[in-house]
């Protein structure tokens, strides 16, 4: 079953934020790569890039489909996971982990969910 | 992150309200398929990774139930001269022990279903429809056998298929065979078919496949297919096999360049433009359902010289086109992808899309509107993957 993670936040897209590190990290969660199946390219973006919480800034290719990713906050992009881009199963194998995408200079948060509240809605099990 | 495209082995099929479960669905819940609604019918999409499972295809074996494919059987004096009459092909001239690939048509040329129809003796022929289509196909079967000696019977509830497809699918096979059997199916040419008792069952085993690799399908009734299922799941052991889902089969098939019901071809597309003159045979003798517009289509050029037609395109970056994708020359659209995905393979994006036939040359540079974004993609031939032999 998949898990979601204890403490962090969650949009309704699924993506994940994690606001216990500065800069913030994003990911997405392990019941949308459950969904997406193999991931196989990242569009991410780049370094600098201004984001508006809950507007597209990327995106996810599996075999099966592609994905839409969105800013689950607004802020400005710092860092790039180089190594994701380079292993994009990193996502599938490690969702909450090495698997992270970027992380972002928060200026506010989007309209995010806590961990029980996506549980609720998703299903899954909290780890 | 929302998804905007539909997985690819849903099809423009009418789903019916409780699918149906193949004979083996005991055994892909204990072994943790993922299941989706395929034609009517609840089938393994996957069993772990789909990418996983496309590798071990091509690198060793996979094990599929095809149970949701139909099983028609034709038989009597006149099933040859009956299907020359529903179907576009010549399959009276169908040796004993082989199989054609051809299709059923509409009267105004529309594909119906594409098929294979294997003959296994002078009168008995079997017709292997796609899940979705059986229905609709065994009713035109049986209008279409009007005035013939023979008699159409709908296999599908009794007979259950599985497919051993890649490099080592022979060896695993023949290892549940005797010696004389052995010798047998070890000597079947591709399309070609034999009876076979394997792992003790009784089967008709084809060398045949939707993979793009050797392997054989397996066709036997219904209680036997949960025991052949574990004798070649433990025969394949040694060698790598695994249990493969939809998923991968629709991405091997797609790298094989084979067409699929529902995405390349439809009532709405002609053979000629799907890339599949050669499969009518406007030469053999009496009428056909389909002869008349086929033949103007013909005489048209539809698919040569005028009109669309099917082709390859290969990503040349990194995005992938997937299906109902927009087709631009130099911004304006063209045509209209029909399927689409990173080729686990090839390791760049690859597609089929039907275009006009003037942009229809290999080397010809399009692109594809890849969510308002146009993606550069080139024709090139097909298929996209050919297996070394």
């Amino acid at each position: 079953m998949s898990t979601v993670k204890a403490g962090l936040r969650y949009s309704e897209d699924h993506e994940w934020l994690d606001t216990a590190v500065t800069p913030a990290r994003v990911g997405v969660t392990a019941i949308a790569v459950e969904a997406l199946g193999d991931v196989v390219h990242l569009e991410l973006p780049e370094a600098g890039t201004e984001l508006a919480a809950g507007d597209p800034c990327g995106e996810i290719e599996s075999t099966k489909s592609v994905s839409d990713l969105y800013a689950p906050a607004t802020g400005t992009v710092v860092e790039v996971n180089q190594a994701v881009l380079d292993d994009p199963a990193l996502v599938n194998e490690d969702p909450y982990g090495a698997g992270w995408l970027f992380t972002v200079e928060m200026s506010a948060e989007g309209t995010l969910l806590s961990a029980e509240e996506y549980l609720e809605r998703n299903g899954g099990e909290l780890a | 992150m929302s998804q905007d495209t539909p997985e690819n082995t849903s099809q423009d099929i009418p789903e019916t309200a409780s699918p149906r479960l193949t004979a083996l669905h005991a055994v892909h819940e204990s072994l943790g398929a993922h299941f989706t609604d395929f034609g009517g019918w609840q089938m393994p999409l996957k069993y772990g990774s789909e990418l996983a499972e496309h590798r071990t295809v091509r690198e060793a074996a996979g094990l599929f139930d095809l149970s949701h494919m139909g099983e028609v059987r034709a038989t009597g004096p006149a099933a040859g001269a009956f299907l020359d009459h529903a179907l576009v092909g010549r399959l009276s001239a169908i040796a004993v022990g082989k199989a054609k690939y051809s299709l059923i048509c509409a009267a105004d040329g529309g594909i119906i279903d594409d098929l294979i129809v294997y003959r296994l003796a002078e009168d008995d022929y079997l017709v292997v429809p796609n899940a979705g289509n059986a229905p609709i196909v065994v009713a035109a079967l049986e209008e279409r056998a009007a005035g013939f000696d023979v008699t159409v019977h709908d296999a599908s509830a009794e007979t259950s298929l599985l497919a051993v497809q890649g490099p080592h699918a022979a060896a695993i096979l023949l290892s549940l065979l005797s010696t004389e059997d052995a010798a047998r199916v070890g000597a079947l040419k591709y399309y070609s078919c034999a009876r076979a008792t394997v792992a003790g069952h009784r089967a008709l085993v084809a060398r045949t496949g939707y993979t793009g690799e050797d392997g054989f399908e397996l066709f036997v009734d219904n209680d036997v297919a949960p025991a052949l299922w574990a004798a070649l799941a433990e025969a394949g052991q040694g060698s790598g096999l695994i249990p493969c889902g939809l998923a991968c089969r629709d991405s091997l098939r797609l790298e094989a360049g084979m067409p699929l019901y529902g995405n390349e071809l439809s009532r709405e597309v002609s053979p000629y433009e799907a890339g599949l003159g050669g499969v009518v045979a406007l030469g053999k003798e009496g009428d056909f359902v389909g002869r008349t517009a086929l033949q103007q289509q013909r005489d048209d050029g539809v698919g040569t010289t005028s009109g669309r037609r099917l082709v390859g395109l290969q990503g040349l970056g990194r995005r992938a086109a997937r299906s109902h994708y927009t087709v631009l020359r130099d911004g304006s659209p063209v045509g209209e992808v029909t399927s689409g995905l990173p080729s686990p393979t090839l390791g760049h994006p690859i597609a089929l899309a039907y275009v006009p036939v003037d942009l229809s040359e290999p080397g010809t540079r399009l692109d594809v509107d890849l969510r308002g974004r146009p993606e550069p993609f080139e024709v090139v031939a097909l298929p996209f993957y050919r297996r070394q032999r």
